[in-house]
């Protein structure tokens, strides 16, 4: 599989090159009186790794994407993503959440190109080149399985086709970071793997550092370089768990017993983190 | 289990009942309204001081017919340019209440408590103002019809989803970006909605100053015709009122569905 746009990376990124860190990190929303989303959050993510994140719902999983990606901004504690202190919007990140946010009033196509219409390096040139940037799009819609959905319209599309021209959305501004939060949790179970093998594929030969936040264990496991295991409110890393299954990794990989062991132990982990709370 | 087949008529064999009964029920439904209104009038011998029979009205929209075409255009006139001038003021006032939540939040209650104020109190200060006549009647229109476009074309703005937002953010986007891109297109099936809704305030509002303070439009000509006891006049301009407001309200709606159409073709595939 090729994905346009994208060097393909032999450079897989040693494990000690932190590319996200986030550094005993504190947000409260809200003031003083407010409550305290996460507190005393540590973790890394290497360039090129594929990190996912798990936790009691409420713990501050979504908190965590947008400290990442300098939506808000830490009370104490620092983020630095690509050696830089986060102190605004990072602008290299490509976002996708489980709702799949496509605006109804343009088509797929021009939803894909949205990004390119901000993002500083592509937008004065998007208009010139726009044929190159169309000609980039489709080739990715053809990756993730939706060739020649480019002109219809958002709510033409299944939930499922939604999610595909979402990542497209994610990924046409070549973005270093990919931050998925939740983003399969609306979708039916087959269409799910279908995305999460689509995922894999996109990671593999992209190069591009993934964090994912999710609530399905098996999703995390079969993905993830590393998964975090985040307490209950307010948010921490618990525990990390390197998943050391070999890549290319096969969809049936989650019937091996091996897989289903590692799914329990972080499962019991979660039910902990809960009790704890 | 019976073995009995339950005939389904196919589609192609249906008797011609090819009437869209839909489409004609509007016309059927106000003929009947007209139809029942004169036969209650002459079944009862009601005077035509007190309710006219549509005939009479007729009568008088003939009989009147060169002043009351005058009065109309007046009124549709006034309210036009009230209107218009409460669609741009409606429009960029909105866009300014959503574009940041202290403006909201600073203006909301000032808004509110000037739209809780009757028009028709107001009339008196614009004549002091600007005289009888003409401008009270385009004023009072643009007023009652200036509230429902704010609201509307702010809520469109201020309903953004969180998440379309942050995915722009993180993107780089400024706030500008975010309203022209998202913002704006999606406050437009807001704003063309509201439409309907104004330019009826609208007539309301222009006919208001016209009873009280003006010397043409249809306002005027009922005030002047009931002061005469010409009751059928006075009923004649209140059809002529409401093919005036169906007309501009369908012309709204025609608007809003050339404008928006992708809004109700989502809803209908979300439901
Ligand atoms: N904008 C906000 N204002 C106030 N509280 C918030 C806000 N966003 C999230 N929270 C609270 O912070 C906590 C963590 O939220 P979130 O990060 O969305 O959790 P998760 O994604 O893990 O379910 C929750 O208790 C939530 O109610
Ligand atoms: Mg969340």
């Amino acid at each position: 599989m090729h994905v346009p746009g994208f060097v393909v990376s032999k450079y897989r990124g040693e494990m000690s090159d932190p590319f996200v860190q986030i550094d005993r990190v504190d947000l409260r929303y809200g003031g003083a009186g407010g409550v305290l989303a996460v507190s005393d959050l540590t973790l890394s993510v290497n360039k090129g790794e594929f990190a996912a994140v798990v936790g009691p719902s409420g713990c501050g999983k979504s908190t965590l994407m947008r400290l990442v990606t300098g939506l808000h901004l830490p009370q104490s504690g620092a983020v630095t993503v690509g050696g830089n202190r986060v102190n605004k919007p990072v602008s290299i990140a490509g976002m996708a959440f489980q709702n799949p946010t496509m605006l109804p009033w343009r088509t797929t196509l021009d939803n894909i190109l949205l990004p390119l219409e901000i993002v500083d390096k592509h937008r004065h040139r998007l208009r010139k080149h726009r044929a190159e940037y169309v000609a980039k799009a489709e080739k990715l819609l053809a990756t993730v399985g939706l060739k020649g959905f480019g002109d219809r319209f958002p709510w033409q599309l299944s939930g499922g086709m939604q999610q595909r021209a979402n990542l497209c959305r994610a990924l046409i501004h070549e973005p270093e970071l990919l931050m998925l939060d939740e983003p399969f949790g609306a979708l039916d179970a087959f269409t799910r793997e279908e995305l999460w093998c689509v995922i894999r594929d996109l990671h593999a030969v992209s190069g591009v550092t993934i964090i994912l936040v999710t609530h399905d264990l098996r999703e995390a496991i079969f993905l993830a370089d590393r998964v975090f295991v985040m307490s209950s409110r307010p948010g921490r890393v618990l525990n990390e768990h390197r998943i050391e299954f070999p890549r290319p990794r096969e969809l049936d990989l989650i019937y091996d017993p091996q897989f289903s062991r590692k799914v329990q132990e972080l499962h019991s982990e979660i039910a902990d983190a809960r009790q704890a709370a | 289990m019976s073995e009995k087949v339950i005939e389904t008529a196919p589609a192609s064999g249906l008797p011609k009942s090819r009437i869209n009964w839909i489409a004609l029920a509007p016309w059927l439904y106000t003929i009947a309204f007209f139809l029942i209104w004169e036969a209650v009038v002459r079944a009862f011998g009601i005077r035509p001081t007190i309710l006219p029979a549509p005939s009479a009205i007729w009568g008088a929209l003939i009989q009147y017919w060169p002043a009351i075409q005058r009065h109309s255009i007046q009124t549709l006139f006034t309210t036009t340019l009230g209107f218009g001038l409460a669609v741009v003021a409606g429009l960029a006032l909105g866009l300014l209440v959503g574009w940041s939540r202290v403006i909201y939040a600073g203006l909301y209650p000032l808004m509110v408590g000037f739209n809780a104020i009757p028009k028709v109190a107001v009339v008196p200060i614009l004549v002091i103002w600007f005289g009888i006549g003409t401008i009270p009647a385009v004023l009072t229109a643009f007023l009652i019809a200036f509230f429902p476009i704010v609201v509307n074309v702010a809520t469109g703005l201020a309903t953004i989803e969180p998440e379309t937002e942050d995915v722009l953010r993180a993107l780089g986007a400024r706030k500008m970006d975010i309203m022209l891109k998202v913002g704006i297109p999606r406050s437009m099936p807001y704003f063309f909605g509201s439409l309907k809704i104004a330019v009826t305030l609208a007539f309301v509002g222009s006919v208001i100053s016209e009873t009280i303070a003006a010397n043409s439009g249809l306002g005027y000509m009922m005030a002047a015709a009931q002061s005469q006891f010409n009751v059928p006049l006075v009923f004649a301009g209140l059809i002529m009122l409401a093919v005036e407001g169906i007309a501009m309200y369908a012309l709204m709606a025609w608007i809003e569905q050339r404008m928006t159409g992708w809004a109700h073709r989502s809803q209908l595939a979300n439901t």
